[in-house]
């Protein structure tokens, strides 16, 4: 095992993809010569080539568009949208087309292709290199929504997003891109869609999250354990398709949920877990699902640190569900 | 022009310092950016991309404004919101900059329909880089500017650069200003390195606005010489020989050659212009970084005319951080 960066493992996928499978093209805004902005893709042009890696003019609706009708002929093409914030201009092209190919046809035509991009905040972005807008994908029907927290994730869900029949959101917490490093099996190696991962094992609340804030739930969990209580944490790893037993089973065990992501609370994805652990799970309550989130603002420069939950705030709510 | 490059200077200095989080420079793009807010009238209004604060400071938009963005602390007058490079005055006209490129576009069409609608003697202009015109909303914006013949000026500071990609991967048009034919209106290509073509050109368009005539596409033909932001090394994708052979084309050093030449300038009151524009700069800066940072309260401020009921619960959480 090799330790890498989380962009390192991405960029180990994409390599090991494209070697292994011809059909494998990337495109986006500066991802040739350059290498990607956050260097996801450093090389991969001087090795590929310009007809497998493309640099495309500035606009995302022609990126996304023509991977759909290079997917349609058999490619698997995997999209680069430089931040997800500028991903709207595509947003059509995203939930009306490629989303509804195989419905709308009926499994005739199908549209698997990978968009990848950095999402949410932590670096200094500002508004617009740091929201959070993974509901807007899971609520479309037809896409797959994958955000890795760690690099062998990162790696392992690429790959399988690559291989996937359908198409694939995936989210990469730019935060950690650097900061996250760690072992990373070498050579072909894949993590299945749709299944979660026991960060941590306790059996007194759940505390259920994904991406960046896989980290701060950690925190959250150490410092909980100091009191004497056990938290398990989950990383959901794929958004959607939900791995809702691994939820409900670790709710059932425990009796309390927290949830937590960076994103605006309302209608953010704790909303849809808790009113899931509320179906799935009712009668194992002991204290309503508590949601730590981000703020119902657009996301802000400088009082970013505020606006992201830390651990203390995962904490309070883990206090507040404990006590109540 | 003497002057904005002395901001930069001391801006980039700033950032590698750590005092500001982040800053996109205009080093090479004086001419384009001071001759065009030259032209511009009281009354006019602005429409700048995230590189154009020399044109909004031609514009009336005050320098300790500007400086105080660059720090988000209580001096900025958007209060912290937004990342250095995005400013905005309502009294000046000059209107609040997005990060997605050219979202601006259609509607500056919208602000001179309602001009004309009103019978305002004023005009629109509208900045964008070469990548920016391969946006849907490049196109939406000079398609509607046409059909309604608005009094807009889009002016293209086609510095050769989106980022990485050089302006033959945005078109291959081989021009922006022919693209105006296609709408149905005038395109005016000028060397955006020569500060008195600028203002004719624009002044011209500006007029033609004003009269009555329809909308204009200028292209100003310069060159960023920095990198695209601090974020950015350029030495992956462009040459040294090549950023040489634009340093000699300096619209400062052209100017002052000229004016030498036209027996208007001395090397004396050449290196005391550059003084007293580092000492003033020097003296905003001073003045804005003392400022304190911005009250943690006004995070959910401004999202609504009036706060709801969800915002003011969340509120509460701030002075009460651990509630979560
Ligand atoms: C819609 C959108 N896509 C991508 C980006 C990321 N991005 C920021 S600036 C930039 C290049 C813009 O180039 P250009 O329009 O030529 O303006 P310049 O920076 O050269 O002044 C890119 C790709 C963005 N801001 N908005």
């Amino acid at each position: 095992m090799a330790t890498m960066t989380l962009v390192q493992a991405i960029h180990d996928a994409l390599a090991l993809e494209m070697e292994r499978d011809p059909r494998v093209v990337l495109l986006g805004e500066d991802i040739g010569k350059n290498g990607g902005v956050f260097r996801a893709t450093e090389g991969l042009w001087a090795r590929f080539g310009s007809d497998r890696v493309i640099d495309t003019p500035l606009a995302e609706a022609g990126i996304v568009g023509m991977a759909i009708g290079m997917s349609l002929s058999g490619l698997r093409p995997v999209a680069e949208i430089q931040f997800v914030d500028f991903i709207y201009p595509a947003f059509d092209q995203i939930v009306s087309e490629l989303a509804k190919f195989r419905y709308r046809s009926a499994g005739q035509f199908t549209a698997p292709v990978v968009i990848r991009t950095p999402s949410g905040g932590g670096i200094k972005g500002g508004h617009y290199h740091s929201q959070s807008p993974e509901a807007y994908f899971i609520h479309t029907a037809g896409l797959k929504v994958v955000m890795p927290s760690t690099p062998a994730d990162g790696k392992g869900l690429l790959a399988a997003a690559m291989r996937d029949p359908d198409p694939v959101i995936f989210l990469e917490p730019k935060a950690l891109y650097r900061t996250a490093k760690g072992e990373v099996p070498e050579g072909d190696y894949t993590v299945p869609l749709g299944k979660a991962r026991v960060v941590r094992e306790g059996e007194d609340v759940s505390l259920i999250t994904y991406g960046a804030t896989v980290h701060v739930a950690e925190e959250a969990a150490a410092m909980a354990e100091e009191e004497g209580i056990h938290v398990e944490v989950i990383d959901l790893r794929t958004l959607w398709p939900l791995d809702v037993e691994a939820v409900v089973q670790s709710v059932e065990m425990t009796g309390r949920a927290v949830v937590l992501h960076e994103a605006p609370r309302t209608c953010g994805f704790g909303a849809e877990l808790a009113a899931l652990i509320q179906e799935k799970a009712f009668l194992h309550l002991k204290a309503p699902v508590a949601r730590v989130t981000g703020f119902d603002t657009p996301f802000p420069y400088s009082l970013e640190k505020l606006y992201l939950p830390d651990a203390l705030r995962v904490i309070g709510a883990i206090r507040a569900t404990v006590n109540f | 022009m003497v002057f904005l490059r002395a901001l930069d200077e001391k801006a980039q200095h700033l950032q590698r310092a750590g005092r500001i989080g982040f800053y996109i420079g205009a080093a090479g793009q004086e001419a384009a950016e001071i001759g065009s807010g030259f032209a511009l009238r009281k009354g006019d209004w602005m429409f700048p991309s995230y590189r154009e604060h020399g044109a909004a400071l031609m514009h009336g938009y005050p320098l300790s404004s500007l400086v105080g963005q660059l720090f988000g602390n209580s001096a900025d007058a958007t209060k912290g919101r937004q990342m250095p490079n995005h400013w905005c005055d309502r009294s000046a006209r000059v209107v609040s900059v997005s990060s997605p490129v050219a979202t601006q576009l259609p509607q500056a069409v919208g602000v001179a329909y309602a001009a004309k609608l009103g019978g305002e003697k004023s005009a629109v202009i509208a900045y964008f880089g070469d990548g920016g015109s391969s946006t849907g909303e490049f196109h939406v914006a000079m398609n509607f500017a046409g059909v309604f013949k608005t009094p807009n000026v889009f002016f293209c500071s086609n510095n050769q650069y989106a980022i990485s990609l050089p302006f033959a991967k945005q078109t291959a048009a081989g021009s922006i200003a022919v693209k105006a034919a296609a709408y149905g209106f005038q395109g005016v290509r000028v060397d955006g390195n020569d500060i008195l073509a600028v203002v004719r050109v624009t002044r011209d368009a500006l007029e033609r606005a004003r009269a009555g005539e329809g909308p204009t596409l200028v292209e100003a033909l310069t060159y960023r010489m920095g990198a695209h932001s601090t974020s950015d090394d350029p030495t992956h994708y462009r040459s040294e020989e090549e950023v040489e052979a634009w340093r000699r084309k300096d619209p400062i050093r052209r100017f002052a050659a000229y004016l030498k030449k036209e027996g208007v300038l001395t090397d004396q009151a050449e290196a005391a212009v550059a003084e007293e524009a580092r000492e003033e700069v020097q003296r905003a800066v001073a003045a804005c970084e003392a400022a304190p940072p911005v009250p943690p309260e006004s995070l959910v401020e401004d999202v609504y005319a009036e706060m709801p009921w969800h915002l003011k619960e969340q509120q509460e959480w701030i002075r009460i951080p651990v509630k979560g």
